[in-house]
């Protein structure tokens, strides 16, 4: 059965849409992550333009993850307090980011921009996280218990701040620039950011991973939700009827992966979505290296 | 002074001595929700006053999509990587062009009166400024081509228009599903030996319709309203999905 999209002006197989969501739904339920980052991409695949994509993708991010936030907060594993300040910078990098994405849109390089930062983002953090977990993974087996709440330079910072939920008093100073960094990236890479904010959690502001993936949806749904906007204002590429079918099969899939989630272990869970980052970066990577087999690109004019 | 011009017009008569009387499946094509492309019957009969010449007649039947500039960017290697390098921006293609012949294209039309109506797909993209540090421009709208082609957008199909007796034709254009809005200029041309002898021109609309047409108009008009409505659909979804689960889970 196909379904014409109005915004995207295509006919796409809506059973594949409803997969497509679906898939991405799952991942968002079990890691926190927005999906996105394999959204978007997903899109462009079965002919979906670009824009439309990312705009489109933003907002079905928004589904999926207030799917995966009630079941969070339902098991009270959401810092709400360490939320806002992560999307006080949350919107102040995305506002930053969407002056940046514009100024190299002029130079005519936002694609090759975008597509860089996917392989350098998710190269470096999925290979950190392997080794991370994998490590932990081993020492667990052995029985020695993994270490925490080691002091760094973190605690070192003033304006500090007690997060009950996360048992954490730290400053507020690194929460707000990695909320910051995170919007400046959604922006750009048209994602949600979980991806990079998860890890950033975990291993810089050392809160514990069941606290993490339901405050990283919260902070998600307002920078996506910031992001929709923008692009439905501006660029009018937000297809809802793409969106719609989306997020049905998101939805559902959310529950899901949420349910998987809870069943697994923190560690087998980092390890599996690092193995899911490392393959989608690998993927991004062999289409910059190889040889295309057309040498010439289209696209409308005046978006260079 | 009148009579004049009705004298004048009756020696000019004669001299279209055979013209095309068409009849179009569908005028418009409208795109619904489950829109999935569309086929176009296009028919015809040839009216004459004089006696059927010795030499074959050719139809040649050409729907074009609305005239859009195309940015083409060509690929090249640098430092390891594939960059976009070089661009050429085509002024005008069409986003959809379908070309059915009666005769393989040597036969039909030659290679000036393709020049003088545009019929072609090299002739019906028009590129005039390439930047200086291209020097092959030509290839660039040869990948325009070559892209759209393989898309199916650019069809070139020939031997496809039947023609009887000299009189009748007709043949059928497939458009595909992702069709840009706007009116598709038909024009169909009667050539022997080459010379185009007479043409007819009209158009197809294609347009959104009901919902389609009520989002896209929304999404342009008030973009605020409709971008507050994705993000409220989406919210209500969310959390509608959220309840209903656990509503499942209790019982």
């Amino acid at each position: 059965m196909q379904v014409y999209l109005p915004i995207a002006e295509v006919s796409v197989n809506v059973f594949v849409l409803l997969g497509l969501g679906g898939l991405v739904g799952v991942l968002s339920g079990m890691f926190g992550v927005g999906g996105g980052f394999l959204m978007t991409p997903l899109l462009f695949f079965i002919g979906v333009p670009p824009a439309v994509a990312v705009a489109t993708g933003a907002n079905q991010i928004v589904a999926s993850s207030v799917s995966g936030l009630m079941a969070h907060l339902k098991r009270r594993t959401v810092d709400l307090r360490m939320g806002t300040v992560l999307l006080i910078g949350g919107l102040i990098g995305a506002a930053l980011g969407v002056v940046l994405f514009n100024y190299l849109k002029s130079l005519g390089q936002v694609d090759l921009l975008i597509n860089l930062c996917y392989v350098v983002f998710l190269g470096i953090i999925g290979a950190l996280m392997f080794i991370e977990s994998l490590n932990a993974l081993r020492k667990s087996r052995r029985g020695t218990p993994p270490k925490r709440k080691k002091h760094n330079w973190v605690h070192a910072l003033p304006f500090k701040m007690r997060f009950r939920t996360s048992g954490l008093y730290i400053s507020v100073i690194p929460p707000l620039l990695v909320g910051l960094a995170v919007g400046v990236l959604a922006a750009i890479m048209g994602v949600g950011g979980g991806f990079i904010m998860v890890p950033a959690m975990i291993y810089l502001l050392n809160m514990p991973t069941k606290v993490v993936i339901g405050t990283s949806l919260f902070q998600i749904i307002f920078v996506t939700g910031f992001t929709t906007m923008m692009h439905a204002t501006t660029n009018y590429t937000v297809d809802v009827v793409l969106a719609v079918v989306l997020l049905v099969g998101g939805v559902l899939g959310a529950q899901a992966g949420t349910a998987i989630g809870m069943r697994l272990k923190a560690e087998q869970l980092r390890i599996l979505l690092a193995g899911l980052v490392l393959l989608v970066c690998g993927k991004l990577a062999l289409d910059l290296l190889l040889t295309p087999s057309e040498l010439y690109v289209l696209s409308a004019a005046g978006s260079h | 002074m009148r009579l004049l011009l009705l004298i004048l017009l009756a020696f000019a008569l004669p001299a279209k001595a055979e013209q095309v009387v068409l009849g179009l499946s569908k005028e418009i094509v409208q795109i619904s929700t489950d829109f999935d492309g569309s086929d176009i019957l296009i028919f015809g009969a040839i009216k004459r006053e004089t006696p059927i010449e010795a030499e074959p007649l050719q139809v040649i039947v050409s729907v074009a999509g609305p005239q859009q500039p195309v940015t083409v960017w060509r690929q090249a290697r640098r430092f390891g990587i594939w960059v976009n390098a070089h661009a050429v921006e085509v002024d005008a293609a069409p986003s959809f062009y379908a070309i059915a012949t009666s005769a393989p294209w040597a036969q039909v039309i030659s290679e000036t009166e393709d020049l003088r109506h545009k019929v072609s797909i090299p002739r019906a993209i028009r590129s005039v400024g390439a930047p200086m540090d291209v020097p092959d421009a030509q290839s660039f709208t040869e990948a325009v081509i070559r892209i759209r082609t393989g898309e199916g957008t650019y069809q070139l199909l020939e031997n496809t228009v039947t023609v009887r007796e000299q009189t009748l034709f007709d043949t059928a254009i497939s458009m595909p599903a992702n069709l840009t809005e706007g009116s598709y200029p038909t024009r169909i041309f009667l050539t022997r030996g080459g010379r185009v002898i007479n043409t007819y021109e009209t158009e197809i609309e294609v347009r959104k319709v009901g919902l389609e047409r009520w989002l896209y108009v929304l999404s342009r008009q008030q973009p605020f309203v409709y971008g507050l409505m994705s993000l409220f659909i989406a919210i209500a979804a969310g959390w509608g999905a959220s309840t209903a689960f656990r509503i499942l889970r209790s019982q």
